[in-house]
């Protein structure tokens, strides 16, 4: 029993560090359509920066994330100018935008490699490694802080989304476009903005990755998958989908790590995203 | 019959103008090929995750470049590479072999690093019947056999078992005497085949398995498969790993608290200075295995002026800047190589096969002779036990007695702290 309430715990702290890595990424892709397959990259190059201040200015990782994201907020309304000026206007977003986010993310790696060379980077600070304890489970301070982080900044957004001008005019921005001009929104300020935040969610999500273990520059390309998957799962654009879709897989792996071997982890929670995909198509919270 | 002479007499001298034409012509042929660069032809992992260990290799491979070019070349040739970028993705390396032996037409090649960059240039290799000598590949030519393949990890001559017989012989001789065991790796070819030996380790020592699982790559949190290890309650565990994944199961192990009497064994990164000084005390008390620790045992000739040039080199670089693990070994399966060519006196592959197969070279490594499989004759995968491991920073992993050598005998610099405790 202990050991199922520790996978269960492991999992859901889990989950909120896959909601972090993700929740960007649900307003780039699930909410403008913009298949942003260069998120993971800024996640490192939010870790790499986090490392720079960590290291040089002796600031704890979440406290640099938190001072990068409005830089990458900046970053991200350069990023989407030229997506949309050289793409998005002449409609041919679909394919070329693809291969410009590509090119971005091959470009992050070779500039972060010849930055800061291909060692691995990882912080250490005071609550990494000890762990408190609730009855038999065991919650480590590595994977709590991303974990509490995530829920903050996944409030935060929805508050900003739901209860904001800007926020219902991104919500409504992929959805119609006339409309929101109608109601005398600028839809590509909009999605500038909207952008800029997705942007600013990695640079959070960079503190919270190298937190967990080393990053090198190409390990983002490991997480594409993953994250595509959980806004996929989670019903394309849902802030709270985002969250449960994250849990779940996070959960999910765990339970399957802890009692039938790690090798199967992945297999299973893709398999569980086949499967609620096929009974419903549109994600967990998909319209 | 002066027309016969006259026409000799012709004849005569357009064979000495030819002659003499081809004096003349063949001086800055002969003298070009004299000059001409012997090239070596490699890939080498520059950027993906084995980039961090290929790049301090590069640079290993670059100081010996610049010694033996200082020292006259190979054939009184200077010495040239001609390498590129696999990206640390097996599927490039037989693009990269077949353009380097029939595009770039280079004299020798080398293998860029690993198990997993090696095994998919060995077909191509073979068919041109090329000396192969390798970088850390972990059994590879167990399934190719082929003659010309010469390994510079000191795995010994049965990789799989003889690579992590050191973790288990400690194990064993200890008090009270270790009874199970849990065997837990990444999901790819190294560590794979580090745990098919350690399986066979095992039962050849006794043990009961009571776990034995791989993990896939990408794996975000180790507590779990740490917390079932420790359901299972081993004496021993058995962990082949790549870095980012030891670097996890170290902190996981923490977290956890992982009971266990021993445990290590088949770390990948437990070596880098990166990670050895981010992970500090946490790492006290794990055995793993290294190939050299600047311990007073392992004083080989020319091992401390390599290790000055590679810092001086390295620094700045963003790549290992100790260098302890990997560039000694990349310098010395160079060395070795030219040493072997000077020493035959071409680059005649056969006869450069023969040679390395039947004779012990001198390197920065020590002494290296090779089995007939072209592993080293002789285990030296050393077994060392961090101790005394402290928040200080990288400058205590440069002085003797924080990575205690326990196996082989032979190399040993100090005890074993039995059962772990970090």
């Amino acid at each position: 029993m202990d050991l199922f309430l520790n996978a269960i715990a492991a999992g859901v702290l889990l989950g909120g560090f896959y909601a972090a890595m993700t929740i960007g990424l649900t307003i780039s892709f699930g909410q403008l359509d913009i298949v942003n397959i260069a998120h993971p990259s800024f996640i490192v190059l939010g870790s790499f920066c986090t490392f720079v201040l960590h290291e040089h200015a002796g600031l704890d990782p979440i406290a640099a994330g938190l001072l990068l994201a409005p830089v990458f907020f900046c970053i991200g309304i350069g990023v989407y100018s030229v997506y949309y000026t050289s793409f998005e206007r002449r409609g041919d977003e679909s394919l070329r935008g693809l291969a410009f986010f590509f090119g971005i993310m091959f470009i992050m790696e070779v500039l972060l490699i010849m930055t800061f060379g291909v060692d691995y980077r990882l912080v250490e600070t005071w609550y990494i490694g000890e762990s408190i304890h609730i009855g038999p489970v065991g919650l480590p301070f590595r994977m709590l802080a991303p974990f509490c982080v995530s829920l903050v900044m996944a409030g935060g957004l929805y508050l900003y989304l739901s209860r904001t001008f800007t926020g219902r005019a991104i919500l409504a921005v992929a959805q119609d476009r006339l409309a929101l001009q109608l109601m005398g929104a600028d839809p590509v300020r909009t999605k500038q903005i909207a952008f800029g935040i997705g942007l600013a969610t990695t640079a959070i999500a960079g503190s919270l990755l190298i937190m967990l273990g080393p990053v090198e520059p190409s390990v983002g390309r490991l997480y594409i998958g993953r994250v595509f998957a959980i806004v996929v799962l989670g019903g394309m654009g849902s802030i709270g989908g985002t969250i449960v879709a994250a849990m779940i897989l996070g959960v999910v792996e765990s339970i399957v790590a802890t009692f039938y071997g790690p090798s199967w982890a992945p297999a299973v929670a893709f398999g569980f995203l086949l499967i609620t995909l096929a009974v419903r198509p549109a994600g967990l919270f998909g319209r | 019959m002066t027309s016969f002479f006259r026409i000799r007499r012709s004849v005569l001298k357009l064979g000495a103008a030819l002659f003499a034409g081809a004096l003349v012509l063949s001086a800055p042929v002969q003298q070009a090929k004299a000059a001409d660069p012997v090239k070596i032809g490699f890939s080498m992992a520059l950027t993906g995750g084995l980039a961090g260990a290929g790049k301090a290799a590069l640079i290993a491979m670059e100081i010996w470049r610049e010694d033996i070019n200082k020292a006259g070349g190979l054939l009184g040739r200077p010495v040239e590479f001609v390498y590129y970028d696999d990206q640390t993705n097996p599927s490039t390396v037989p693009g990269i072999y077949t353009k380097l032996l029939t595009f770039d037409n280079v004299d020798l090649v080398v293998s860029g690093y690993a198990t997993n960059m090696i095994a998919p240039a060995m077909p191509i290799v073979m068919s041109r019947k090329m000396v192969f000598m390798t970088l850390f590949g972990l059994a590879v030519n167990e399934k190719f056999n082929y003659p010309n393949y010469f390994q510079i990890m000191p795995a010994g001559p049965s990789p799989l078992t003889d690579w992590s017989i050191g973790f288990f012989d400690v194990g064993m001789a200890q008090t009270p005497k270790p009874a199970t065991i849990a065997l837990v790796g990444a999901d790819a070819e190294f560590a794979r085949n580090a745990l098919i030996g350690a399986r066979e380790n095992a039962a050849k020592a006794g043990l009961k398995v009571v776990y034995d699982k791989t993990y896939p790559p990408a794996t975000a949190d180790f507590s779990p498969i740490v917390r079932a290890i420790q359901a299972e309650k081993p004496d021993m565990v058995f962990i082949a790993s790549y870095p980012p994944d030891s670097a996890g199961m170290v902190r996981a192990i923490g977290e956890v608290g992982l009971k266990a009497k021993l445990l290590g064994g088949g770390m990948v990164g437990l070596q880098y200075a990166s990670l050895l000084s981010k992970l500090g005390p946490s790492l006290n008390g794990i055995v793993n295995y290294d190939f050299w620790v600047p311990e007073p045992t392992l004083k080989f000739a020319g091992i401390e002026e390599f290790l000055k040039k590679y810092q001086e080199k390295a620094a700045g670089q963003g790549v290992d800047p100790l260098g302890y693990y990997l560039p000694p070994y990349a310098y010395a399966y160079l060395q070795l190589l030219g040493n072997a060519v000077n020493a035959v006196g071409s680059l005649d592959q056969a006869k450069l096969g023969d040679y390395i197969r039947k004779n012990t070279h001198k390197t920065v490594v020590g002494d290296v002779t090779f089995a007939p499989n072209g592993e080293w004759s002789t285990p030296r995968a050393l077994m060392v036990q961090f101790q005394g491991v402290d928040d200080s920073g990288l400058d205590q992993f440069t002085k003797p007695g924080k990575r205690v050598v326990l196996w082989p005998e032979k190399w040993k610099s100090g005890s074993v702290n039995y059962p772990y405790a970090q």
